[in-house]
């Protein structure tokens, strides 16, 4: 059972490969997003982020929700030695951590249903489990920076979580195989972790090191890392390769 | 004359290596440019008579030696032991974004032996040899489109405007 919506602005995919998966299963978990949306995002007027950063709601008085996503967003801070801050131009924006923690806990939800195989994917960040429908890891294809529609590595997947960094602007422009790209010249960077929370909040800040944000991914421990940089080279970390083997059966 | 250009020599492979360890970057100077050739000098301790520039902004390649007079050669010694000096020298602390590194290289017979961190982020361990922890060598390939069917991309997600914002901000941090 799969079905597509939009949540957050961004295509949410969710995918459930049990036997006892139904509509509700799914409605249950894209129901979280919206609310998770409602709640943090940064665009809706009303939101509980936007009433607090006009000042309308004191730091004590903010959703449990909220608080504990001010304390994750502190400790990434602490973990990327200050790359990751939600606090700019004296406002607050969560937005880095929450997605990655939206995906994870709506996995989460899933678990506590029972189930064992699924897939929860916002907007090329993923988190899956078990095996997809024909009982093998779930495939995952790392995006060509330069061009949208096509995948330049895939990777097998049977539990955690995989979140890519890049930039935000099309591959086409800033493409120059034959360019003196700098060292720092980095397109995207992918980490796999041990779910996608621990994978998105770790990708961004490496990707704003550049060319050393694969040495930051190296060093953490649970997590393998694919950067490709403006000339179309990659670079993996040790263990990145455990993923990419062919499966056969 | 000799003196000093040998001491560029030193100074420009220490500023070679410092810059490879600052840069934590795969490629650790073990293996410096063979056309240096090497010879008995005291430690680098004595350079402090030197003005020295900071070793980060030694150029990479070998300094010019100054073309006024073609230098001797140099009597090679009979047995040649390698780049550098054998002892332990203490490096810059550095940032290395995540924490502050700072090591101390072993030399052994002109070769690097060993690395000891004297300051490391996470308490990691105080003496990793090489190839281990240090610095790691990471592969490197040409991408390749794919024509493999998969279950799902992973992708920078250009749809979300938050993304971008977020990115933005943690990018204008990276340049302070």
């Amino acid at each position: 059972m799969k079905e597509t919506r939009i949540t957050m602005g961004m295509p949410a995919t969710i995918e459930i490969v049990d036997a006892g998966a139904t509509q509700e299963s799914l409605d249950m978990v894209f129901d979280f997003f919206n609310s998770v949306d409602e709640r943090f995002s940064p665009y809706k007027t009303d939101s509980e982020l936007s009433r607090y950063n006009r000042g309308e709601i004191a730091e004590g008085d903010l959703s449990e929700q909220m608080k504990y996503i001010f304390v994750l967003a502190e400790k990434t801070k602490n973990d990327t030695n200050g790359y990751f801050d939600m606090r700019h131009n004296g406002t607050c924006d969560p937005s880095g951590i929450v997605k990655g923690w939206a995906i994870h806990e709506g996995a989460n939800l899933l678990r506590a249903k029972g189930f064992q195989n699924f897939y929860v994917e916002i907007a090329g960040d993923i988190e899956v489990s078990g095996h997809n429908t024909d009982g093998a890891p779930w495939s995952i294809g790392i995006r060509n920076p330069f061009k949208r529609e096509e995948i330049v590595k895939v990777v097998h997947l049977s539990s955690g979580g995989i979140a890519t960094s890049g930039t935000a602007i099309r591959g086409d422009h800033i493409y120059n195989p034959k360019g003196d790209a700098r060292p720092n010249d980095i397109a995207s960077i992918t980490v796999i972790g041990p779910n996608v929370y621990e994978a998105d909040r770790f990708a961004t800040p490496a990707f704003a090191m550049g060319g050393d944000g694969i040495q930051f991914i190296e060093a953490l421990p649970n997590s393998e890392g694919y950067m490709i940089d403006t000339k179309g080279i990659a670079t993996m970390t040790s263990g990145f390769t455990k993923f990419t083997r062919a499966l056969t059966f | 004359m000799k003196k000093i250009i040998l001491s560029i020599i030193v100074l420009g492979a220490f500023g070679y290596y410092t810059f490879s360890q600052s840069q934590n970057t795969p490629t650790v100077a073990y293996v410096a440019p063979q056309t240096v050739s090497t010879k008995k000098q005291t430690t680098l301790v004595d350079q402090t008579s030197v003005p020295v520039a900071t070793p980060v902004s030694v150029p990479v390649s070998t300094p010019k030696p100054v073309p006024v007079t073609k230098p001797k050669p140099i009597p090679v010694p009979v047995t040649k032991k390698g780049l550098y000096n054998d002892g332990t020298y203490t490096g810059d602390v550095a940032d290395a974004y995540y924490g502050n590194v700072q090591v101390q290289a072993v030399i052994t017979n002109g070769k690097l032996s060993n690395v000891i961190f004297l300051d490391y982020p996470q308490d990691r361990s105080h003496s990793l040899q090489l190839s281990q922890r240090a610095m790691p060598i990471l592969t490197q390939e040409a991408i390749q489109a794919q024509s493999a069917n998969v279950n799902g991309v992973s992708g920078a997600s250009d749809t979300s405007a938050a993304f971008q914002q977020s990115l933005t901000s943690a990018l204008a941090q990276a340049r302070a």
